[in-house]
């Protein structure tokens, strides 16, 4: 089977820019990536690309061909829908479309534009990602329903909102030192913990930001990374993805996250690792207590163990297991459709030594990207090395 | 708008008959459904919904969506009648009066910002 090494990354700054189009976004993100990678024009087979909600957002559906035209590149396009998981399976179709030799580079990434609705809008707009008639209609939002989990976590494996504020606090630390976040301000415990209640027992500071952004990818196989001469350390070593019942009614456990574990276990085994052997990891922390999860579905963690792991500063910047150090969607943002993605090119970063985190992580050799949709009805997970 | 198999159940429910959907092995769904999410049986039966729940989980939501802008703040809870669970919002119980476990019965309501009809719980007379 063909290796996959990542030849370029790119990102937008994430944030607040309701004036962008996302065309505008994507074609930021897809030109640094390109430039990054070194790769003719001519040689990009195809793209995959990540968007939720571009028909409420933009009124753009079949974005595809708008997103190819915006990368400079003339190629097919597709996009893939899967909440906030949409650019993290796009990926997953790059990886598996280079190993298969169906070609030898392609660009994956994702956009999102959020902030040109309005709070409300948005909120109206992500729960679409929820169950509509079992769970939309009963009054649950998105930080509603990881309200709903976070309040079975603590029943099921104790933990308190204090746990989770130490999260926040770490992801606000880690931003500090990445051009590309969101928030550069850190918080104190108290902070958080006095922040206004939004879906009780998470308040403001347990939640990602409404971010806009783009994140791109360009993938190639080994034989052309030899054959052009690219420096490109990274490579692309396990790939899984799980699902599970849309609506948490379904579930049997409310506190747990079976569709990433599934994730997880495929793409250990698909890399020949274990838990163990992860030096760094960026997981899908839209709240803090999805950090938690992700932490647990990853068999990083014990279930019940991960929510005291930022207190106890074993996931911080100087702890064994760096987590988020990107500032990850709490603190970098999480422009929706662009998340899974944007945390490839963080890790990519991180493992070849340009983050402005890399020193955390001096000798790290695998990690990690964990991106989930909804409450974790789907999930992505990919395993990254670097040569060393 | 007239989604075919929800409404009937919501209206099964509010005139106090609600049902659920169970396959030859006991396992339980909602409708519309065609066939067991569990183990795929195509053979489904309405069973009577037990009368009271108790609540699994529960969250009371302050930044709502504009579906229930006039309903926030409101509690939403996952509550357990045997082998389903059902969502809905929480009604007649102030929220701190709610906890794991509470027991409550199901009904249907009106949400007061769209009139839609929804899934909501109330105390259980004991
Ligand atoms: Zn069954």
């Amino acid at each position: 089977m063909t290796n996959v090494r990542i030849a370029g990354v790119g990102l937008t700054k994430f944030g607040s820019h309701p004036e962008r189009t996302g065309r505008d976004l994507f074609a930021e993100a897809a030109l640094a990536a390109r430039e990054d990678a070194g790769v003719s024009r001519d040689d990009y087979e195809e793209i995959f690309y990540g968007n939720f909600m571009g028909e409420l957002a933009e009124k753009q559906g079949h974005q595809g061909p708008v997103m190819a035209e915006a990368a400079g590149l003339d190629c097919p396009a597709t996009r893939y829908e899967q909440a906030c998981a949409s650019a993290g399976v796009a990926f997953r179709q790059a990886v598996a479309t280079i190993r298969s030799g169906a070609a030898d580079v392609v660009l994956a990434g994702g956009m999102e534009r959020m902030n040109n609705l309005g709070t409300a809008e948005v909120t109206q707009s992500l729960a679409i990602a929820a169950d509509e008639l079992f769970e939309v209609r009963a009054g649950v939002t998105f930080p509603g329903a990881y309200a709903l989990m976070a309040r079975a976590y603590f029943d099921a494996f104790g933990g308190d909102s204090e746990d989770l504020a130490h999260i926040a606090v770490k992801n606000h630390a880690n931003a500090m030192q990445n051009d590309y976040a969101q928030f550069h301000r850190e918080i104190t415990v108290d902070d958080a913990l006095e922040s206004p209640v939004v879906a009780d027992p998470l308040s403001l500071y347990d939640a990602c930001p409404i971010t806009d952004g783009a994140s791109a990818v360009v993938l190639v196989s080994d034989d052309y990374a030899e054959r052009h001469g690219l420096d490109a350390p990274v490579s692309v070593t396990g790939s899984g993805q799980g699902g599970d019942k849309a609506a948490l009614q379904d579930r049997p456990h409310l506190a747990r996250t079976p569709a990433a574990t599934k994730a997880a276990d495929a793409a250990y085994a698909d890399a020949g690792i274990g838990p163990d052997d992860v030096d760094v990891a960026e997981v899908h922390d839209c709240f803090t207590i999805a950090e938690v999860l992700a932490l647990e579905s990853l068999g990083l963690y014990d279930h019940g163990e991960g929510v005291g792991a930022a207190a106890r500063g074993e996931t911080t910047r100087d702890g064994d297991l760096p987590v988020n150090l990107s500032g990850g969607l709490k603190a970098k943002g999480h422009p929706v459709g662009a998340t899974g993605t944007a945390q490839v090119v963080e890790m990519t970063k991180l493992l070849r030594g340009d983050h402005g985190n890399s020193d955390a992580v001096p000798d790290a050799r695998v990690g990690v990207t964990h991106n989930a949709g909804g409450t974790v009805a789907s999930a992505v997970v990919h395993v990254l090395e670097v040569d060393r | 708008m007239t989604d075919t198999g929800y409404d009937e159940w919501l209206a099964a429910i509010a005139d106090g008959e609600g049902y659920y959907l169970a396959c030859p092995d006991g396992h339980g769904s909602l409708p519309p459904r065609r066939s067991c999410p569990h183990c795929g049986a195509a053979e489904l039966t309405e069973e009577p919904l037990p009368a009271t729940g108790e609540v699994l989980t529960f969250t009371e939501v302050h930044v709502p969506a504009p579906n229930f802008a006039d309903e926030a703040p409101y509690v939403t809870a996952v509550a357990s009648f045997g082998p389903v669970r059902l969502t809905g919002v929480v009604r007649d119980l102030p929220a701190d009066e709610v906890d794991l476990g509470t027991t409550v019965s199901v009904g249907v309501g009106e949400n007061a910002t769209t009139d839609e009809r929804l899934v909501v719980f109330r105390p259980a007379s004991e």
